[in-house]
């Protein structure tokens, strides 16, 4: 019962502590965590977008200056100097020493007629006007292509640049290799699962990607619009969960797509995130720690402090129903005293009368002789209960008194014996004739021995032995008094808490659980101590040590 | 044993009249009373050697009796009869000149030996007087 307010307690302690410690500690961890994994995010994307930008500036640089060499080589030659293909080749040359990129170079004039051609395929003769780039070329005056393969089979784009000389008109159109940006954009393919492309506007592929795709080949994303600068995302494209950076050229209508496997990049907040974890479930387990040691010691600290309230309580209680019973045992026993005094005079008076009378003059002399000392006798019994009445009856503040511990035992015992009797229990004592005396109080110790010999009779029931011993130790100036039965003895469970206020194993009504308790406080009044060794089956054995103190005597 | 008087005062005149009784018996000059102001007023006139006192007594109680007494008389002894196994009222009773405390029931012979130890007490005090 009180057990369970003390857990309730206890717990209440515990949850409210952890409640107020614990949401800090995981609001920290998780903002710390959170504030990072930001940062780093940002920090990834950040250098993601660094990255596009790059690539694609490396990619539209390439284009610029490729079309700034061509650009160069229409405005300061005329189509008469491209149209021999001698003065091509030369020019072609001096091209190839600044960029290997360049494959062949041809000169086309307004109807689409290849007039000179440089490089290493036979085109000379082919007629242009019906294609694509032709057009374009015509209507803008200049045109940059999308990769195809053509009739070489190997990867490359057009850059062609018009010029109008005069009424001619002509187009100087350059072959390039795309393996040098498939190298400047495969430059970007980072990790182990990332990759970078290129695409057009209907999003086919310019160079060939690592995974997913071949050249030429369509990515299933979804066709951009154009926008300004470099887009970084975590997002899902073509059903990949990853980080993108996407960049519009600024020359061509090309995408640059770089891929980065997030798992790769943000290794380092996965670390955190286990790192911040594992701090916080440190915390955790130090919090709970100190917590429950803490609440333990508040409440072994309260149920200190209840169970010497409560023996206080019960002692004064106790002490105040003594009085009370002090007071009336005190009346009765002066209301008996009384009449015990007229018999007891009454009866002497006759023993005087009967000396005097003649022993053969009454023949029933003898018989009167007997009654009066009968009555004399038991008059004496009764003057014994009345007066161990008044002895009992004494107020119940602690006073200080030479004690003589035999004695107090020996009355205490005179006043079990016929209980004891009753249900054929022997009281057996052992007392050490050298007591030495002390200064104490004989009726509270009375008490406490009275309670402990009754739990032992109420534990024993009906045959058995109580066996007493006193003994002394004038090293450690202390008495010792022992108290033994033979009874059933207490279960470990229960003998720590025999002291406990309120703590009984008797039958409802029977017992106060107040009797142990307020003999521990009574014996640490008197300076002593009080213990308690049980074995189940065996018996219970209380030993109580007093101080010997003696003030000195005048 | 002769030759010296007691008086007794007691409020239950059963104990009283067979103490008397028994007192006579041994040549002992006894006089009985039942109240602290009966005996005050007696002692107006008379003179005893001892007197047994009880302490719980209606009206005037054992205690004040034996205040007044011990005005009038000095040299009387007063025995305590006391009802209480506390020691306070013997011991109060002894402060205000008591010569000394028997508890009640009291044994007869016992009471006897303290009657007869006052009145040496008394002869003794007495003596002193007599030679100062």
């Amino acid at each position: 019962m009180e057990d369970r307010s003390y857990r309730k307690l206890h717990w209440k302690i515990v949850a409210t502590t952890l409640s107020f410690s614990l949401v800090p500690l995981f609001v920290v961890g998780f903002s710390i965590y959170y504030q990072f994994s930001v940062s780093y995010k940002a920090k990834v994307m950040e250098s993601l977008r660094t990255l596009t930008e790059n690539r694609a500036n490396a990619v539209d640089l390439f284009l610029d200056e490729r079309v700034s060499q061509l650009n160069t080589l229409v405005y300061t030659n005329s189509i008469d100097q491209l149209g021999d293909e001698r003065y091509l080749t030369r020019v072609f040359t001096l091209l190839q020493m600044r960029s290997k990129s360049f494959v062949d170079v041809g000169i086309i004039d307004a109807e689409g007629n290849h007039v000179a051609y440089v490089g290493p395929y036979q085109l000379k003769g082919l007629n242009y006007r019906n294609e694509e780039w032709f057009g374009e070329t015509m209507l803008r005056g200049i045109y940059i292509s999308d990769v195809f393969t053509g009739f070489r089979k190997f990867p490359h784009f057009v850059i062609a640049i018009m010029r109008r000389e005069g009424e001619k008109t002509w187009i100087l159109r350059a072959t390039i290799n795309t393996d040098i940006f498939e190298a400047m954009v495969k430059a970007a393919q980072i990790g182990m699962k990332g990759d970078a492309f290129l695409m057009n506007k209907d999003n086919i592929l310019q160079t060939s990607p690592r995974f997913g795709g071949e050249l030429l080949g369509k990515v299933g994303y979804p066709i951009f619009p154009k926008f300004q600068g470099a887009r970084v995302e975590e997002t899902e494209l073509g059903g990949e969960e990853a980080l993108y950076g996407i960049v519009w050229l600024k020359d061509k209508q090309w995408l640059l797509v770089i891929k980065e496997d997030p798992l790769e990049n943000l290794t380092p907040i996965l670390r955190t995130r286990v790192l911040v974890i594992a701090l916080v479930l440190g915390g955790v387990l130090v919090i709970v720690m100190g917590t429950l040691l803490v609440s333990n010691a508040v409440v072994r600290q309260l149920v200190k402090t209840d169970r010497e309230k409560a023996a206080l309580d019960a002692g004064l209680v106790q002490s105040s129903k003594m009085a009370a019973l002090g007071k009336l045992a005190a009346g009765i026993a002066h209301e008996v005293n009384n009449p015990l005094a007229v018999i007891k005079e009454k009866v002497g008076w006759m023993k005087d009368l009967l000396s005097e009378e003649d022993v053969e003059a009454s023949e029933n002399f003898k018989e009167f002789d007997d009654a009066v000392k009968k009555i004399d006798y038991h008059v004496e019994r009764a003057r014994k209960v009345t007066h161990r009445l008044l002895g009992f009856a004494r107020r119940m503040e602690p006073i200080q008194e030479q004690v003589t511990m035999n004695r107090v035992i020996e009355e205490t015992v005179d006043f079990l014996k016929n209980e004891a009797h009753y249900r054929n229990i022997e009281i057996r004592t052992t007392l050490d004739p050298d007591m030495p005396t002390t200064t104490s109080d004989s009726s509270q110790l009375q008490q406490v021995f009275l309670n402990i010999l009754n739990n032992a009779i109420d534990a024993i029931g009906k045959n058995g032995v109580i066996t007493i011993s006193t003994g002394y130790d004038l090293k450690n100036r202390e008495l010792s008094v022992s108290i033994a039965d033979d009874g059933p003895g207490i279960p470990s469970e229960v003998l720590g808490r025999v002291f406990d206020p309120f703590f009984t194993t008797k039958e409802v009504g029977k017992g106060t659980g107040l009797g142990l308790s307020i003999s521990y406080s009574i014996v640490e009044k008197l300076g002593g101590t009080i213990k308690v060794a049980s074995q189940v089956g065996k018996g219970t054995t209380f030993s109580i040590h007093l101080p010997i103190v003696n003030h000195a005597t005048a | 044993m002769e030759g010296f008087r007691v008086l007794v005062v007691d409020d239950e005149t059963d104990f009283l009249e067979t103490i008397v009784k028994r007192l006579r018996k041994r040549k002992v000059d006894a006089v009985g009373l039942t109240s602290g102001v009966e005996a005050l007023k007696y002692l107006e006139t008379e003179h005893f050697d001892v007197v047994i006192l009880d302490v719980r007594m209606p009206g005037l109680d054992g205690i004040e009796t034996l205040k007044e007494m011990k005005k009038k008389r000095p040299l009387m002894e007063v025995i305590m009869l006391t009802g209480h196994a506390s020691v306070e009222s013997g011991m109060q009773g002894m402060q205000l000149g008591a010569f000394d405390y028997v508890i009640k029931p009291a044994d007869f012979d016992e009471l006897m030996e303290k009657i007869r130890q006052a009145r040496e007490r008394k002869s003794i005090h007495e003596e002193k007087l007599r030679r100062g």
